[in-house]
C-alpha cells in the first residue's frame, strides 16, 4: 500500500483525473450489476439453493432456467413469424385476407380431410379425452400443423409467403438454439480444457487455491469443505487403481476384455429389445386409433390408454435401462471417473434413441406402402390425410405424459417416502433413508423432453409454450421436492465440468433433433389436404421455387454460394 | 471501509479510529472471514501489532482489503498466500505447513480428515509438482510458479465488496 501511495504522488495531474474517473466508472458498473441481478429470473432461489446444497445441483437449476428462457424466444419467434399473420388475418386487421391456391394435378382423393371437430353435442369427457390426446377440438387449432392451410397472406398490398416463412422459422429457431447453447458452452469449455490438460498440476491446484474465499455462509463453508475432501479422496483412488491397472497381469487382461465384450453385447441385447418394444407398440397404438374407413370417419374411439401406450412404454425403458447400466456398470472395473462417464453416455444413448424409433415407427405406418395405398399421393392418404398432424399429436402426447410423470413421481413417490423415513423408525425403511438428488437423471429427463420440443415443433408450432409452462412449474416442483425430501448429496459434483456436460449432451439432443426432421421435411411428401406446404412435392420444395422467382442475378449469386467450391470453406471458416 | 473498520471498534473508542488497535476476536467476526478456514493465519500475517496479540489497526485492515480485492497483482496475492499457508512462519511450506493446510481445506472434526496414508500419498504429489530444487520444502518462488500456473487461483483470491 505505501507503494501504491507513492506512486500516486508521483502522477501528474491528468493522470490522477482519470485514475478517479475510472475508479468511479468502475463502482457505477459494479452497482449496476448488483440492481441487475434482481431482475434476472429466479436469481434469489438459485443463489440460496446454490448456498445450501453446493453449485452441483445449483447448475442444475440455471440450466432449467436456460431452457425456459430457450423455449420462450422459440415460441415468440415461432409465434410472430407463423401465428401471427394467420390471427391478423382472420380478424381483417390492416386490410389482410388469406390466399388459397387450389392445388394442381393432384388427385382429388389425397386432398380428403375431415377433422372430427366435435360436430354437435358430446359428452364431456370427450373434451377431456382431446385434450390429452390432441384429437377433436384440439386438431383444427393453430396448436397443430393441419391449421396452416394457407398459402398466402394479404397484408394490405404485401404478400406474406407463409410456406416460406413456416420452414424458414423452422431453421432459424434451430440455427438459434445451436449459437446459443456453443456460446454458452464456450465458456465452460475453456475450463474443461484446462481440468484435462494440466493432470500434473491438479493437487497443487486444489490444495493452494481450492478455498472460495467469497464464501460468508457457515452452511456452504460447511459444504466446501465435504466437497473438497471428497475431491482429494477421489483423486488419490483413482491415482492408486490407475497404478493397479498398469500391473496387470496378461492374463487378468485377458479375463477383463472379454468380461467387457460380453456386457457390451448384453447393453446392446437389452437395447434392441427396447427399441423393438417401442416398434410393435406405436405400431399398435396406431392400429387400433384409426378406424373404420368404411365410414370415412376418423374417430379417435380408441382408449385414451391405447393412445398413450408409447409414451408409457418409452418413460419405463428410460427408467429401467439406466438402471440396469449402472449395475452391470459394476463388473467392468473401469475407473470411478470413467464408469460415470460410460454409464451417462449409455443413458443418454438410451432416452434419444428411443424417440427416433417412435418417429421412425411412424413413418413407416405412414409410408407404408405395400397393397397399392400411397399410390396417389406417395404416402398412406387413407389413414393419415394430414400425418404432420398426426406426428405432431405424437409429439405432444409425448410431452404431456413426460409432465405427467415429472409432477407425479415427487407426489407419489418422494413425499411418501420422506414422510415413512421421518416418522418411521422400522429398520427396514432406515435403510432406504433420504433420497439423493440424481443431477444427471434430472438433467437427462429434462433434455429428454426439449429434444421431443425441439422435434414438434415443426409439427406443432404452439409446443415451445407448452414447454416453457411446463419447465416453469418444473422449476417450481423441483425446487420444493429438493428443499423438503432430499438430503445433501454426499458426493459433491464439479460444478464447471457438469455445466459443459449438460450443454453437450443437449447439442447431441439438438443435433438428434436435426435428423428427423430433415427427413420429414425433405423426404416425405407433405400432406395435400392440409398444411403450408399442399402445393409442393415436399416442404423443401419452397425454398427452390421461391429462389426460381428470384430476378436471375440472384440466383446465379446464390447458386454460387450453394456450390461447393463455396460452401465448404464457409462451413470450416 | 473506514466505516466497516469503525463497526468492530466499541462505541467509545470510535473517534480515534484511525489509531486505535482491533482486538482479534472482533476481527473474526467479519462475515468475509467467519467461514474462513484461515482466519487465523489471516490476522496473524496481516496484523503488526509488537506485542503479537493479532490485533489489527486501521491500517492493517487496509491492507487486508487490497491484498483480497480484484485489483491486487497476482504476485501480490501469491506472496500473502504463501505467508497465509507458512503456520509455523519459517518461510518455507515444509511437510507440516502442508498437512495443516490439508486439515483446513477439509474441515475441522475427526471424521472429516483424509488418514495418514492418504494424507502421505497427497503430500507426496504436491511435492512431486511443485518442488523444483527437490529439497523437500516448498519455497517463495517455487510457490509463485506453481501459483501462476493454476487457472483458480486467481477467482478464489478475492472477495467481493
Amino acid at each position: 500500500r505505501a507503494s501504491q501511495q507513492a506512486d500516486t504522488e508521483r502522477l501528474s495531474r491528468w493522470k490522477k483525473w482519470r485514475r478517479t474517473s475510472s475508479k468511479s466508472l468502475r463502482k457505477a458498473l459494479s452497482e449496476v450489476k448488483g440492481l441487475s441481478s434482481y431482475l434476472v429470473l429466479w436469481q434469489r432461489d438459485i443463489h440460496s439453493i446454490e448456498g445450501k446444497f453446493g453449485t452441483g445441483i445449483q447448475s442444475y437449476f440455471s440450466f432449467l432456467r436456460f431452457l425456459v428462457l430457450l423455449n420462450f424466444i422459440i415460441f415468440i419467434l415461432m409465434f410472430s413469424f407463423v401465428t401471427l399473420p394467420i390471427i391478423i388475418s382472420e380478424y381483417g386487421i390492416f386490410n389482410s385476407t388469406i390466399a388459397y391456391i387450389s392445388p394442381k394435378n393432384i388427385d382429388d382423393n389425397c386432398t380428403i380431410y375431415e377433422p372430427s371437430g366435435n360436430k354437435g353435442l358430446v359428452y364431456f369427457y370427450t373434451y377431456i379425452k382431446d385434450l390429452f390426446s390432441g384429437t377433436g377440438f384440439l386438431e383444427v387449432t393453430i396448436l397443430f400443423y393441419g391449421y396452416y392451410t394457407i398459402d398466402a397472406v394479404w397484408i394490405s398490398i404485401m404478400r406474406y409467403n407463409l410456406p416460406l416463412a413456416y420452414l424458414l422459422a423452422t431453421f432459424s429457431y434451430l440455427a438459434l438454439s445451436f449459437l446459443w447453447i456453443i456460446k454458452r458452452s464456450g465458456e465452460g469449455f475453456m475450463q474443461n480444457l484446462v481440468h484435462d490438460a494440466d493432470p500434473f498440476q491438479s493437487y497443487c491446484n486444489k490444495v493452494f487455491a481450492g478455498w472460495d474465499f467469497c464464501i460468508t455462509d457457515p452452511n456452504a463453508a460447511r459444504l466446501k469443505h465435504r466437497s473438497l475432501h471428497y475431491e482429494l479422496q477421489t483423486d488419490l483412488q483413482e491415482e492408486k487403481l490407475k497404478q493397479k491397472i498398469a500391473e496387470r497381469t496378461m492374463k487378468e487382461k485377458l479375463r477383463i476384455y472379454s468380461l467387457r465384450i460380453f456386457i457390451n453385447i448384453i447393453v446392446i441385447a437389452i437395447l434392441s429389445g427396447c427399441f423393438y418394444s417401442i416398434y410393435r407398440v406405436t405400431v399398435f397404438s396406431q392400429e387400433n386409433s384409426n378406424v373404420s374407413i368404411r365410414n370415412d370417419t376418423r374417430t379417435h374411439s380408441a382408449n385414451l390408454l391405447v393412445q398413450y401406450l408409447p409414451s408409457m412404454v418409452i418413460t419405463l425403458a428410460n427408467f429401467i435401462g439406466p438402471l440396469i447400466f449402472s449395475y452391470l456398470i459394476r463388473f467392468e472395473d473401469y475407473t470411478p471417473a470413467f464408469e460415470i462417464k460410460l454409464t451417462l453416455m449409455r443413458c443418454v444413448f438410451v432416452r434419444l434413441a428411443n424417440i427416433g424409433v417412435l418417429l421412425f415407427s411412424l413413418w413407416s405406418q405412414i409410408s407404408d406402402c405395400a397393397a397399392d395405398k400411397c399410390e396417389p399421393c406417395g404416402y398412406n392418404y387413407k389413414l393419415y390425410p394430414c400425418w404432420e398432424s398426426d406426428v405432431g399429436q405424437e409429439m405432444y402426447k409425448l410431452m404431456i405424459f413426460d409432465f405427467i410423470v415429472i409432477l407425479a413421481v415427487p407426489l407419489f413417490v418422494d413425499f411418501p417416502r420422506m414422510l415413512l423415513v421421518t416418522h418411521c423408525s422400522c429398520k427396514l425403511i432406515q435403510w432406504f433413508g433420504y433420497q439423493e438428488f440424481g443431477i444427471s437423471d434430472n438433467v437427462l429427463e429434462i433434455i429428454y423432453g426439449q429434444t421431443i420440443c425441439w422435434i414438434g415443433t415443426f409439427f406443432s408450432p404452439l409446443l415451445p409454450a407448452i414447454a416453457t409452462i411446463k419447465y416453469f412449474i418444473i422449476f417450481y416442483v423441483k425446487k420444493i421436492v429438493l428443499i423438503h425430501t432430499r438430503k445433501p448429496a454426499a458426493r459433491p459434483v464439479r460444478a464447471s465440468a457438469s455445466n459443459f456436460f449438460f450443454l453437450m449432451v443437449l447439442l447431441i439432443g439438438l443435433i438428434l433433433a436435426f435428423v428427423p426432421l430433415g427427413v420429414s421435411i425433405a423426404q416425405i411428401p407433405s400432406s395435400k389436404a392440409c398444411g403450408p406446404f399442399r402445393n409442393f412435392n415436399t416442404s423443401w420444395e419452397v425454398i427452390p421455387d421461391t429462389i426460381l422467382d428470384f430476378p436471375t442475378v440472384l440466383q446465379q449469386i446464390l447458386f454460387g454460394m450453394a456450390s461447393e467450391a463455396f460452401a465448404v470453406p464457409f462451413f470450416m471458416i | 471501509a473506514y466505516k466497516r473498520f469503525s463497526e468492530l471498534l466499541p462505541k467509545e473508542e470510535r473517534e480515534s479510529a484511525f489509531s486505535a488497535r482491533v482486538p482479534k476476536n472482533q476481527i473474526l467476526t467479519l462475515p468475509e472471514l467467519r467461514a474462513n478456514p484461515f482466519q487465523h493465519r489471516i490476522c496473524h500475517v496481516f496484523s503488526t501489532s509488537e506485542t503479537k496479540d493479532d490485533s489489527m489497526s486501521f491500517e492493517d485492515f487496509l491492507d487486508m482489503l487490497s491484498v483480497f480485492s480484484d485489483s491486487a497483482t497476482s504476485d501480490i496475492k501469491s506472496y500473502y498466500a504463501f505467508r497465509i499457508f507458512d503456520f509455523d512462519n519459517d518461510g518455507t511450506l515444509d511437510r507440516k505447513d502442508l498437512e495443516q493446510l490439508v486439515n483446513c481445506l477439509t474441515g475441522q472434526g475427526e471424521e472429516s480428515r483424509l488418514s495418514s496414508a492418504e494424507m502421505e500419498q497427497l503430500i507426496q504429489n504436491i511435492l512431486e509438482e511443485s518442488d523444483i530444487d527437490k529439497d523437500g520444502t516448498i519455497n517463495l518462488s517455487e510457490f509463485q510458479h506453481v501459483v501462476s500456473r493454476s487457472p483458480d487461483f486467481a477467482r478464489c483470491g478475492s472477495l467481493q465488496r
